[in-house]
């Protein structure tokens, strides 16, 4: 078994116009950078893409949004970006703006095979309308449905050949989830290793979930809001 | 004898307050505040903006855990100058550093923490408070769409939710509302307010009036206070040192 393929250009292969994708990442934590910039080049148009946050202006999905490729958001939080909120408001850009939480549990989910839950995350909010209703416990709550992706793409800080991940610190976010909601998922890691590598008691994605892996050939791993406090 | 029943025409609520600036508390005494809340041993998760400034004040004595939504339990302070790390942030997009003991998981697992009632304390910023409970924070209609982030599942679950805000917007309007004007977060869920007139909480009947911030009057709070005031006997000062 040999999931690796040669890079981003590759790996995306197969991703087509008006297609469903998510990908991972919180702010642009975690975000397959080398995927979005193939992404870009290919040129790929209509997209739906299923994504915590929109990136900045000129990083991340940001980048997307620039060149018009994103037909329609589904996300948590997207206030970091003018061109989307610009589009947005302009209406030419369709938004499903969804609870964190809900956005997550809809994920894993999808990836999970469990078709639908209840939350009390937005009842009786915009989130809530036309939602069914039931009451667990006195408290209403709102059926949510699983979301699934034709592709989904997820950023790891290791993998091996089998697609097994591990991720570092707070760059997880919506990595895993996602990673199981993909008809395809394609993570790219920047260090690809061979099985036997990593311990298999560390791996927070088994390879199971993955179906092409790659290094990306460079990270820049921009950082948002760089807060530090002086030296003492 | 108290003040209630305390009642102000109709015309003076609509008037904008004009607070005074010498008297009030800044954003730092709001967070010193609800600092004194916190109980050992709890975890918390503060919103973006004044409840961030909360970590900076915990008692002495007191141990708690901060929870970040984006996936760490144990965040610690701002990384000294040259050492942040593009994986290591909070909710707010910020480099942060985890303490000794801190653990990181996904988003699902940290919401699964959230909705699941096993962190504590939620304390989150608002645009609007209802009387009844309600909050607003994630939209203006036409104007701004941020998205409402993890703050619906934060409302939704938490036990215990602290409004951390200024009590009347930049226009001088008050944010402690009879009902809610722009689109709701949660409903019923908001137990304390913390602004920088006051302390109060929501209970059947509108805002009780708790505390006052250091030289500000009942008067001045009324008549910064949209939503129903509940003020019952003698209301002492805030505690701040």
């Amino acid at each position: 078994m040999n999931k690796v393929v040669a890079n981003a250009q590759e790996a995306i292969q197969g991703i087509e116009d008006n297609m469903t994708l998510m990908l991972g990442g919180f702010g642009l934590c975690g975000i397959p950078e080398n995927c979005i910039a193939a992404m870009v080049e290919a040129n790929i148009k209509g997209l739906t893409c299923i994504s915590n946050n929109a990136g900045v202006d000129d990083f991340g999905l940001g980048l997307l949004l620039q060149k018009r490729q994103i037909r329609k958001m589904i996300s948590s939080y997207v206030g970091e970006n003018d061109e989307f909120e610009r589009q947005m408001l302009s209406g030419e850009l369709e938004v499903d703006l969804i609870p964190q939480g809900s956005l997550a549990e809809r994920c894993r989910a999808g990836g999970a095979g469990i078709p639908a839950f209840f939350t009390p995350a937005g009842y009786g909010t915009e989130v809530g309308e036309g939602k069914e209703v039931r009451y667990f416990n006195g408290k209403p709550h709102i059926l949510e449905h699983a979301l699934t992706a034709d592709f989904a793409i997820v950023k790891a800080w290791k993998g091996d050949r089998l697609g097994n991940l591990i991720y570092k610190g707070t760059a997880r976010n919506f990595n895993p989830m996602m990673a199981m909601a993909g008809k395809i998922t394609i993570a790219e890691v920047e260090e690809l290793v061979e099985p036997g590598e990593l311990d298999p008691n560390y791996i927070h994605t088994p390879g199971v979930f993955v179906q092409r892996i790659f290094q990306g050939a460079k990270y820049e791993k921009r950082i948002e809001q760089r807060t530090v406090r002086p030296k003492e | 004898m108290g003040l209630s029943g305390l009642r102000y025409p109709e015309w003076s609520r609509s008037q904008p307050f004009i607070p005074n600036y010498e008297r009030m508390l800044d954003k730092k005494g709001i967070a010193k505040r609800i600092a004194q809340e916190l109980q050992d041993g709890w975890y918390v998760n503060l919103g973006i903006g004044i409840p961030t400034l909360i970590a900076n004040y915990v008692p002495d004595g007191v141990s708690v855990e901060f929870q970040s939504e984006n996936g760490i339990l144990g965040m610690g302070p701002f990384p000294f100058d040259g050492e942040e790390d593009a994986d290591l942030i909070n909710a707010g997009k910020q480099t942060i550093t985890a303490m000794k003991g801190a653990c990181i998981f996904d988003s699902a697992t940290s919401f699964a923490m959230i909705r699941g009632r096993h962190i504590q304390l939620t304390v989150l910023g608002a645009m609007e408070v209802s009387d009844n409970g309600d909050i607003a924070n994630w939209k203006i209609p036409g104007r701004m769409v941020k998205g409402m982030g993890g703050a619906m599942d934060l409302v939704a679950s938490a036990e215990n939710i602290i409004v951390a805000m200024m009590h009347t917007n930049k226009r001088g309007k008050s944010k402690l509302l009879r009902q809610c004007t722009l689109p709701l977060t949660g409903v019923n869920c908001v137990k304390k307010i913390v602004t920088n007139l006051a302390v109060l909480d929501v209970v059947e009947g509108g805002f009780r009036l708790l505390e006052r911030a250091p030289g500000v009057s009942v008067e001045e709070i009324q008549a910064a206070t949209e939503g129903r005031l509940i003020i019952e006997g003698e209301i002492p000062e805030m505690q701040l040192d």
